[in-house]
């Protein structure tokens, strides 16, 4: 039995003055996770990743389509799920002007257990935060509150774990620590469900979906994704990168190039070779050139998958 | 159970670390205080008063001594017409004037009666109708050195109250500021604290979790609950103690009144955060939904007597009205539960219906 | 990168920014460049916040010099509002006014005419395909549009300088790509870009770089030279080198 079930799931808002235009947050929705599986699901804002977790975690109702989690209805049994999952909204959500120490106890409370009870399961996390424990949780810095939001999210011993954007501003560094702390989560066999629209993120999931206004680009393992990136692939430098980006754009044989970070990438036309595009480039007067091939990360599968689905 | 004294734990935290509401949960008693203080006074000493005296015979001044004796008292003046007597009061540097009519003593001798008129300045009736009093028993005082067993002297007073012609006493204010306060700790805090988890997104999480909403709500409002029964408490202790001000009928019909209105006021705040997304929103509705009407069409300040029809209709589902009549009749006139039987009970029907109001509406989910 | 006009926009020397006994801003001190990319990096608590509002003119500095576009920061803040652009994520337009009327409100703020705003907006509309949501409510476009325009709308006084605070936060891919060409085409044009951002590859589009770490400037150098000097592979790695040693974990 599948951790969770998505199926078919589609949710519409009303927006706009006198709620009169219609924005399809989720649009025919498909795919599930594994028992104890890291799962991420991968978009931008806008996405709908939200929406989907409020519909898994019972608070929201989908307009059509059904969903489970650990086998049970989210309409019908949503009392059950509600018992069994551990959820960290969005924004951070827990209360500013509560110390952490009572927060953590608050909800602990709240789901008929004690701090001590499941202490193991948090204590990795919970040391980092624990000299800030009698500090009101309004004054901890972002790292630090996601921390306590999750060791909260954690505390009942949850059989599945939803994050929503967990790592959204915070900073490389916290982000990296935070992806740390999940991954040895996975040794307790909790089932995790992540959304970020950080992509380098996706490569540290089992499994991902990526998801874009509503619709699901792919679903796959990282290693799976990147393989069926049907092109090849550039990375490009020269001395003049904004001139680079003009040559690049002029050049009939090149499909798309577009920025990523410190090179081009570049997909060439079917022909087109990494010599070809050296002399291309030399001839308009480019120096220091570097051209290699690359393997795509799951951005350049993104990118890929959205222009195709546009 | 445990989840519930948790949860109100917490509550309770929320309420003493937040400023705002701290002052204003103590400022509320203080206001009262003030509010009390001023419009309740006891003991009145060197009340300044001016005296008119047409006759100026020996009975007269007689009169006139004692009152220039008495310790309530301070002749500051002593008029010589009728017309002084306006400018008198205006001015403000008199309280009361005593005035002899002409042949006072003449009159007394041969008819056996005669008046004296007491004219007091009623804009602060209670100082009046002391003022009034302490004149009065003077007057007695001495009516009682002249009687004789044949001789059946009486001296009438008549009395004029300038100013006031409705004798509203100030402790018609009283009342009114009690159901004020109770309504807007109860109503609007309550809506706002409820309001407050939904738009801080704590509600989310509260929500994916074992504990049943009904119980997020209840835990909300027991601790504006006591500490709302712990204002009337204070109210009448003060009443009764400090400012000598007792409470005609049953106190303890008086607090089960109160905290009869306390739910109704409770019941209305989670109806209200039914209906708003916003801690503004709420506040905002509290404000001009519940203060504004409860100022002018409760009979607060304005006797609803006086509204116009239509104005009076719509001060019928103003529920702190029915509270400030009861509180009125019970602490002020001292009736009894009979009297406000059908008070009791329109404010139990507002209470049912607003919570009935409120389990419909009331989500399990966002949105 | 474009070769770099040498004229100073920005100057700053040993600024200070003190909270009562706490030190947000340690004597920080650089210059920015005419029309250079200059990315501001680090982490949240390292003080980045305190030092762009110090030279938007939004707070007064403890101690230190700084002059952004000429101006004194101490002296002439009001006026160094008005000559800079600024966008950050959190706030870039209103969302109940429509894409023309927000097109209008900011660019009256910064007192262009009439005329100039209908030319100016006809052209922007054009670029970046909105003509026929000229009259849709910015709360209703996708999240990369708005900031697409918002920053053209950041730009369209033309001022010397424009910051950009985390410009980019939550956009799809292919928005942010785009986004980046316009920082590319208007520093082109001149104007200087103060950025900061918390995508790493994009610390790679900017001319030179600065790592804030406990309220301080902990690296100031070119994308090449700082994967250089420590020996990195790519900026993440380079952030995250100096960010470990940070002391300071509070907001």
């Amino acid at each position: 039995m599948s951790a969770i079930t998505v199926e078919h799931i589609t949710k519409t808002y009303a927006q706009g003055n006198a709620k009169k235009t219609k924005v399809v947050a989720l649009n025919d929705i498909s795919f599930s996770v594994e028992q104890g599986q890291l799962f991420g699901l991968i978009g931008p804002d806008g996405a709908g990743k939200t929406s989907l977790f409020r519909i898994l975690t019972t608070v929201l109702l989908a307009d059509k389509g059904n969903a489970a989690v650990d086998g049970l209805d989210v309409v019908k049994d949503y009392r059950k799920i509600r018992n069994i999952v551990g959820y960290m909204p969005g924004r951070f959500s827990l209360y500013q002007d509560l110390t952490v120490e009572e927060n953590l106890n608050f909800f602990a409370t709240i789901f008929h257990t004690t701090v001590k009870k499941n202490y193991d399961l948090i204590h990795d996390i919970y040391i980092q935060i624990e000299p800030f424990k009698k500090r009101k949780a309004g004054a901890l810095s972002g790292g630090m509150k996601q921390k306590l939001a999750l060791c909260c999210a954690l505390i009942h011993k949850p059989k599945v774990l939803f994050l929503d954007e967990p790592t959204t501003g915070v900073d490389p560094v916290s982000r990296r620590d935070f992806w740390d702390i999940i991954a040895r989560l996975k040794a307790q066999d909790i089932t995790i469900l992540v959304s970020t629209p950080y992509m380098d993120e996706a490569n540290r999931c089992e499994k991902i979906a990526l998801i874009q206004t509503g619709r699901i680009l792919s679903v796959s393992t990282p290693a799976k994704i990147i393989e069926e990136f049907g092109h090849s692939l550039f990375a490009v430098r020269s001395n003049d990168m904004y001139g680079l980006l003009q040559s690049l754009k002029q050049n009939s044989s090149i499909e798309q190039s577009y920025p990523f970070g410190a090179y081009y990438h570049v997909i060439p036309k079917k022909g087109f070779s990494d010599t070809d595009l050296v002399q291309y480039l030399e001839t308009n007067g480019h120096t220091e050139i570097e051209v290699k091939a690359i393997k795509p990360d799951i951005e350049d599968s993104f990118i890929d998958l959205m222009k195709q689905n546009a | 159970m445990k989840q519930l004294f948790s949860f109100v734990r917490k509550e309770f935290y929320h309420i003493f670390r937040d400023k705002r509401t701290m002052i204003m949960l103590l400022g509320m008693p203080v206001i009262q205080l003030i509010l009390f203080g001023f419009a309740v006074t006891n003991e009145i000493r060197n009340s300044s008063i001016a005296i008119l005296d047409k006759s100026n015979d020996i009975a007269t001044q007689k009169i006139t001594e004692r009152f220039r004796a008495s310790k309530y008292f301070n002749v500051k003046e002593v008029l010589h017409s009728e017309s002084d007597i306006q400018n008198a009061f205006r001015s403000g540097k008199v309280k009361m004037v005593v005035v002899f009519p002409q042949n006072f003593n003449n009159d007394l001798s041969h008819t056996n009666s005669a008046q004296i008129q007491l004219i007091a300045d009623a804009s602060d009736l209670n100082t009046a109708t002391t003022l009034i009093n302490y004149a009065s028993n003077i007057i007695m005082e001495y009516q009682s050195t002249i009687l004789d067993a044949d001789i059946p002297y009486r001296i009438n007073t008549n009395i004029r109250m300038l100013y006031n012609p409705q004798l509203r006493s100030a402790y018609d204010f009283v009342p009114g500021v009690m159901g004020l306060i109770l309504m807007l700790i109860s109503a609007m805090m309550t809506s706002v604290a409820i309001v407050k988890e939904k738009e801080l997104g704590t509600m989310e999480i509260l929500l994916v979790s074992p504990i049943k909403p009904f119980l997020i709500i209840i835990s909300k409002v027991i601790p504006y609950l006591i500490l709302s029964l712990i204002n009337i408490l204070s109210v009448l202790l003060l009443s009764v103690f400090l400012l000598n001000v007792p409470v005609a009928g049953s106190v303890w019909l008086l607090m089960g009144e109160s905290t009869l209105f306390i739910i109704t006021s409770l019941s209305l705040g989670i109806t209200i955060s039914t209906v708003t997304q916003s801690q503004q929103a709420a506040m905002l509705i509290s404000l001009m939904g519940l203060m504004l009407p409860t100022i002018l069409l409760s009979g607060f300040i304005f006797p609803i007597d006086n509204l116009p029809y239509l104005l009076r209709l719509l001060s019928n589902i103003v529920p702190v009205r029915w509270y400030i009549g009861i509180v009125r009749s019970v602490m002020i006139k001292g009736t009894g539960f009979g009297t406000v039987m059908n008070e009791t009970i329109i404010l139990i029907g507002f209470t049912v219906v607003f919570i009935l109001i409120s389990l419909r509406r009331f989500k399990i989910r966002l949105e | 990168m474009d070769a770099v006009n040498k004229e100073k926009v920005i100057s700053v020397d040993k600024l200070v920014k003190r909270f009562g006994d706490f030190t947000a801003v340690n004597e920080i001190t650089f210059d920015v460049y005419k029309g250079e990319i200059f990315g501001f990096l680090g982490a949240n608590g390292a003080g980045k916040t305190t030092a762009i509002r110090m030279l938007c003119g939004l707070s007064t500095p403890t101690g230190g010099a700084a002059s952004v576009a000429g101006l004194d920061v101490y002296k002439q803040a009001e006026q160094i509002k008005r000559n800079i652009g600024y966008m950050s994520q959190k706030f870039s337009l209103y969302d109940d006014l429509t894409v023309k009327e927000n097109i209008r409100l900011f660019a009256g703020i910064y007192g262009l005419s009439r005329k100039v705003i209908k030319e100016k907006s006809e052209k922007i509309l054009k670029e970046l395909g909105l003509e026929k949501e000229a009259d849709t409510l910015a709360g209703s476009l996708p999240l990369g549009w708005k900031q697409k325009l918002a920053f053209s709308i950041s730009i369209f006084h033309e001022p010397k300088i424009v910051f950009l605070d985390e410009p980019t936060g939550g956009v799809d891919p292919i928005t942010r790509r785009q986004f980046w060409e316009m920082i590319y085409n208007a520093a082109h044009e001149g104007i200087t870009i103060f950025v900061t951002t918390h995508y790493m590859d994009e610390a790679e589009y900017c001319n030179r770089v600065t790592i804030m770490v406990d309220g301080q400037i902990a690296a100031l150098d070119s994308p090449k030279a700082l994967k250089e000097q420590y020996k990195s592979a790519s900026m993440d790695e380079v952030f995250y080198q100096l960010a470990r040693k940070a002391t300071r974990k509070g907001d």
